[in-house]
């Protein structure tokens, strides 16, 4: 497959090739992360969607304009859309495919077919769980917890079915990510000069190839349990609801961190980039990622305290949770010394990642609160948790989503976008973001259970608040999607390296030739040298 | 303790109405201090950093820092003393809450879609309704006949989930006066935010006289009695009595005597046998419009005087 | 088809240094592959064995159903093929295709016997009502344990899982067989023959977990 390019051509990736048919047939990790990302932002649209009218009929009490079966239906496409088909793919399908090879001085990935095929894999799988709003949508919550998924009426079969084959596409990409971080780094680029972003890739890709198959058969399980009464989660037929909620959290826990540990790792480059400065503790931040990947096996419990599994199972949950905190926390310390003595810029991209820190301090913090058990209880399925999910997958995985694109943008499509609008983005989204989820801290205080229709009238006032939030976060991303439009049709040429910054894909022109690097680079020092 | 009367003023937690719930407070009031000044010191230090280290030119030097072990080990250690910290503390609040105590007040706790069906031990059955003395330690002995719910009391501090196929329990001991809600906290269906029950607190002597009025169930005419029933066997949250509103299920509201058509088109006059009918074998003649498998069947669940008891009710309902 | 072991052979692709670099990352890749197989496998496997220690004695009565003879056969019959698929391999690493193609051959063949045996003892369980979970009728098949379907449930799944990949694995070698028939292989390259035999050597490693604790356990 050795395209010849002519060194002195502007042909570039993009214009190299032309028609949908090479686009739909590239083994390209470039143009293979565009098309996912068009999936991923088409299935991000329609999950917000579905959060805006959640939160409309959730403006007062009482039915609004949804019945309650609506209301619990549109809860769960907005999880199972959210979390399926644009988190835990989001970052590594994206920005992961487009910049992972370019970071270590390689060509491609690995296995460029097999990469080319995990999309086939996305798409079949995304578009059979779509397909479930036209035949009977599905009202269990993201989380399928039986017995209630194995007497609904709706489609959990086919919805189930579609996850795990996203599951697959997810396994695939992690297995090509593994292998060509092992195998494919130029000359000099030692494990201890790649990028921050690789080694957060790497982690998650240890993750996806390792829990994803548990919830493969989890998910396998739970379709031979609804087709033929098998009784594994079934207490009419002898078997036990809450292993359910053990098999499916062996898998979803380590997920969670599939979301993050990306997000974590554009904000190490955004950090170092936007201080010009050398990142602090390149080797805490580099090993606490796998570090989090690994313990993250050992932590499913906590979600179920007050499930009815034993004292000393919560007991050791509790524990190895905390002890996952710990890596984290070295993280959020080491980007704060990375500032000191820094040449910090407010260009789009770091308010992003400024933004990540403050969101994710405060998730981060409020998960150690849910991690301790005697306090959990209370908050268990209350709206504590969702606003501390949404504070790390929103304010962290998404803020660092959004900084990497405006900060990749110009690399990946060769223009500049209009800075002051993209500030304003940041402002809408920060903002609103706050608006919406901090008073869903205090609504979980006061005892307000999740995944509710309707509630008592003390919780009306800040469940207004929190409605009026998501219109400010709205009109952000909205208005983010207008300034890479406007960009791509008429945005100013963005030179190679418009930020200043050192890792690999700077040196290279923009948008890059099909192949990368037009002479294979050898490397001779780590990536953040700011002197 | 003016640190900890600030975090108190400011979690906004419903009054802790049990001895647990005031521990429970202490640990998040110093969870939530805990967590302000991490936040201080991260946000802070990032705002700081950020304006006191803001760019002057494009061409600044900035120092070259790779790590610092003294300040590493720091930030992990403390981090992590503080973390085991507070998992000690949470960990002897839950063994607190798991641990039994020996000659409790023992009521059971049946849940249901959509309701909490209560039995005491003297036989008083009610929905959605505890009736507890003050300052007496209650076990809770629950169980789900469907799916998972889980019982809450957010002024306790209290939760526990119910599973089908088993039983599961908890306990608390009140040392307040009042009303308080019960919440269904685990997503059971169409009505799950509609589990809601009462959680009554009162002195010994009115629990006593209540417990006596509710055990005189069975002197009452029939159609009080199937009043009672109406509520204790949650019709009452998928039917209206009162009204002509769908609410799951059709009002049964000026109902008994009039004619309805059914699912496969035929018309049925609604008398004492298709009102039987429907109570024992739901999905033989559902009203039209509405979807089969939703109602469970009593059959088995209602003696022959409780099936008569609920037909006189359901006649009188004009 | 080029035989020379130069950067540019056409089998190497752009972004790999050589013919070996390529084998070496193909191979890590489908080792990768096969550790997921084994964890979803190994989910499988937990929840048998704890149904099986709540319910020893169900599971004893299920167990009593199964031949062992039968599953005895099968786990000879797939290590065979095991053999059958390693001298494939060394066939065409050693340039002797039509050997090979014979070895490949042999390989389905067992796959093919794997799954007559399995259908045979599939039908036979049906024909005395043996059916998964709630289609298992315990008066019919006069079952002391009223639960008695959830075990063929258990093992209706594992075997029927390890089946379907018995079949995607007879898929993959024939069409690598036909592959080889057609030349596409040679000492130099032989990375996807080596990657569907260590498909295979999975599939039989899973099968040899799964016959002691099906047939001989219970």
């Amino acid at each position: 497959m050795a395209a010849t390019t002519n060194a002195s051509s502007d042909l570039n990736y993009i214009t190299e090739f032309k028609g949908i048919k090479s686009w739909l047939t590239s083994l390209d990790h470039k143009r293979i992360g565009l098309l996912y990302m068009m999936a991923v932002l088409t299935y991000f649209l329609f999950g917000g969607i579905m959060a805006l009218l959640l939160r409309l009929e959730l403006f007062s009490p009482g039915a609004n304009f949804l019945s309650a079966d609506q209301y619990n239906q549109v809860m769960t496409y907005h999880g199972a859309v959210m979390v399926f088909m644009v988190i835990i793919p989001g970052i590594p399908a994206i920005l992961g495919n487009f910049f992972l090879p370019i970071h270590i001085g390689a060509k491609d990935v690995a296995f460029p077919r097999l990469n080319l095929a995990s999309w086939y894999i996305f798409m079949i799988g995304s578009i059979l769980a779509v397909s479930t709003l036209f035949t009977s949508k599905i009202d269990t919550g993201w989380t399928f917890y039986t017995p209630y998924s194995l007497k609904t009426s709706t489609a959990v079969i086919t919805m189930v079915f579609a996850a795990f084959i996203m599951g697959m596409s997810s396994i695939l990409t992690g297995l090509n990510f593994i292998v060509t971080v092992h195998k494919l780094r130029a000359p000099g680029m030692t494990m201890h000069r790649i990028p921050l972003f690789v080694w957060a890739l790497y982690s998650t890709a240890i993750l996806q190839v390792l829990a994803t198959p548990v919830l493969a058969i989890t998910l396998l399980l739970l379709i031979a349990e609804r087709a033929f009464g098998v009784g594994v989660f079934n207490p009419e037929l002898g078997g036990d609801p809450v292993l359910f909620q053990h098999f499916f959290w062996f898998y979803s826990h380590p997920a969670v961190y599939i979301m993050i540990l990306p997000a974590m790792g554009i904000v190490s480059e955004l950090i170092a980039a936007f201080s010009r400065k050398v990142i602090f503790g390149y080797t805490a931040i580099a090993y606490s990622s796998i570090g989090i990947a690994a313990v993250s096996f050992f932590v499913w419990g906590h979600h179920m305290f007050v499930s009815g599994q034993s004292e000393i199972a919560g007991v050791l949950f509790s524990f190895l949770t905390m002890l996952v905190g710990v890596p984290t926390a070295i993280k959020m310390f080491n980007w704060l010394a990375t500032l000191y003595k820094g040449s910090v810029s407010f260009q789009s991209p770091m308010l992003f990642a400024l933004g990540f820190m403050f969101l994710f301090a405060i998730g981060g913090v409020t998960g150690i609160i849910l991690a301790v058990m005697g306090v959990d209880v209370h908050f268990h399925d209350t709206y504590f948790v969702v606003a501390h999910f949404h504070y790390v997958m929103v304010g962290g995985t998404l803020m660092a989503l959004m900084g990497g694109f405006y900060y990749w943008f110009p690399k990946m499509f060769g223009k500049m976008f209009n800075e002051s609008l993209a500030q304003i983005s940041f402002a809408l989204i920060f903002i609103g973001f706050n608006v919406t989820f901090f008073p869903q801290f205090i609504l979980g205080s006061m005892g307000m259970p999740r995944r509710y229709f309707d509630y008592i009238p003390a919780y009306h006032s800040l469940n207004s608040i929190s409605t009026v939030g998501s219109w400010l976060i709205a009109s952000g991303f909205f208005l983010s999607v207008y300034i890479f439009w406007q960009a791509f049709c008429h945005g100013a040429k963005a030179p190679a390296n418009p930020w200043g910054a050192k890792t690999l894909e700077w040196q290279i022109p923009s948008p890059p030739i099909h192949t990368n690097f037009e002479v294979e680079p050898i490397i001779k020092a780590g990536p953040y040298e700011y002197r | 303790m003016f640190w900890t009367s600030v975090a108190h003023a400011g979690n906004m937690m419903p009054i802790p109405a049990t001895d647990i719930a005031v521990e429970v407070d202490n640990l998040y009031n110093f969870l939530l201090i805990s967590s302000f000044i991490a936040c201080a010191i991260l946000i802070g230090g990032m705002i700081y950093f950020v304006i006191k280290y803001k760019r002057k030119s494009n061409n600044d030097k900035t120092a070259y820092i790779t790590h610092n072990s003294f300040l590493e080990f720091l930030w992990s250690f403390i981090p992590l003393v503080v973390f085991l910290g507070v998992f000690g503390w949470g960990w002897h609040v839950y063994h607190e809450m798991r641990k039994m105590p020996a000659n409790a007040l023992e009521i059971h706790v049946q849940g249901k879609q959509w309701a909490w069906e209560i039995e005491y031990k003297s036989g008083v059955k009610t929905a959605n309704l505890i009736v507890v003395p003050i300052d007496t330690d209650v076990k809770l002995i629950m169980s789900s006949i469907d799916v998972l719910h889980s019982f809450f009391v957010p002024s306790f501090r209290i939760k526990q989930d119910v599973v089908p196929g088993r039983y599961t329990s908890l306990w608390f001991r009140a040392n307040k006066f009042g009303e308080f809600h019960i919440f269904c906290a685990e997503f059971c269906g169409t009505q799950h935010s509609g589990m809601i029950g009462k959680l009554k607190v009162v002195t010994q002597k009115e629990y006593e006289e209540w417990l006596e009025e509710e055990s005189k169930v069975g002197t009452l005419p029939l159609a009080k009695r199937g009043e009672k029933l109406f509520q204790v066997k949650a019709c009452s949250g998928c039917h209206s009595a009162s009204d002509l509103s769908v609410k799951v299920g059709p009002p049964l509201f000026q109902k008994f005597g009039a004619s309805r058509e059914v699912a496969d088109g035929q018309n049925v006059v609604i008398d004492e046998n298709y009102v039987r009918e429907s109570i024992l074998n739901p999905n033989a003649k559902i009203a039209k419009g509405f979807n089969p498998g939703i109602m469970p069947t009593f059959a088995g669940q209602l003696s022959e005087v409780e099936l008569n008891a609920l037909l006189e009710y359901i006649k009188g309902l004009k | 088809m080029s035989t020379g072991n130069t950067t540019h052979a056409s089998h190497v692709a752009h972004h790999f240094r050589d013919s070996e670099h390529q084998f070496d990352s193909a191979k890590q890749g489908i080792w990768l592959f096969m550790a997921t197989e084994i964890l979803m496998f190994g989910g499988l496997f937990v929840a048998y064995i704890i149904f099986h220690a709540i319910y020893p004695e169900m599971f004893a009565e299920g167990a009593s159903h199964l031949d062992w003879k039968m599953g005895f056969l099968n786990t000879l019959v797939l290590i065979f093929s095991s053999l059958t698929m390693a001298l494939g391999i060394h066939f065409i690493q050693v340039g002797q295709q039509k050997k090979a193609v014979v070895s490949l051959a042999l390989t389905i063949l067992c796959g093919a016997i794997f799954m007559v045996v399995k259908y045979l003892e599939y039908t036979h369980k049906f024909h005395l009502g043996l059916f998964p979970g709630r289609f298992l009728n315990p008066e019919v098949v006069h079952a002391t344990h009223q639960n008695l379907g959830m075990y063929f449930g258990l093992y209706f799944c594992m075997t029927g899982l390890h089946g379907t990949h018995v079949l995607i694995g007879m898929g993959l070698i024939t069409w690598v067989m036909i592959k080889t028939i057609k030349g596409d292989f040679n000492p130099e390259y032989f990375t996807p023959v080596e990657g569907v035999g260590i498909f295979w050597h999975i599939v039989d490693l899973i099968w040899i977990f799964l016959f002691p604790l099906l047939y001989l356990v219970g």
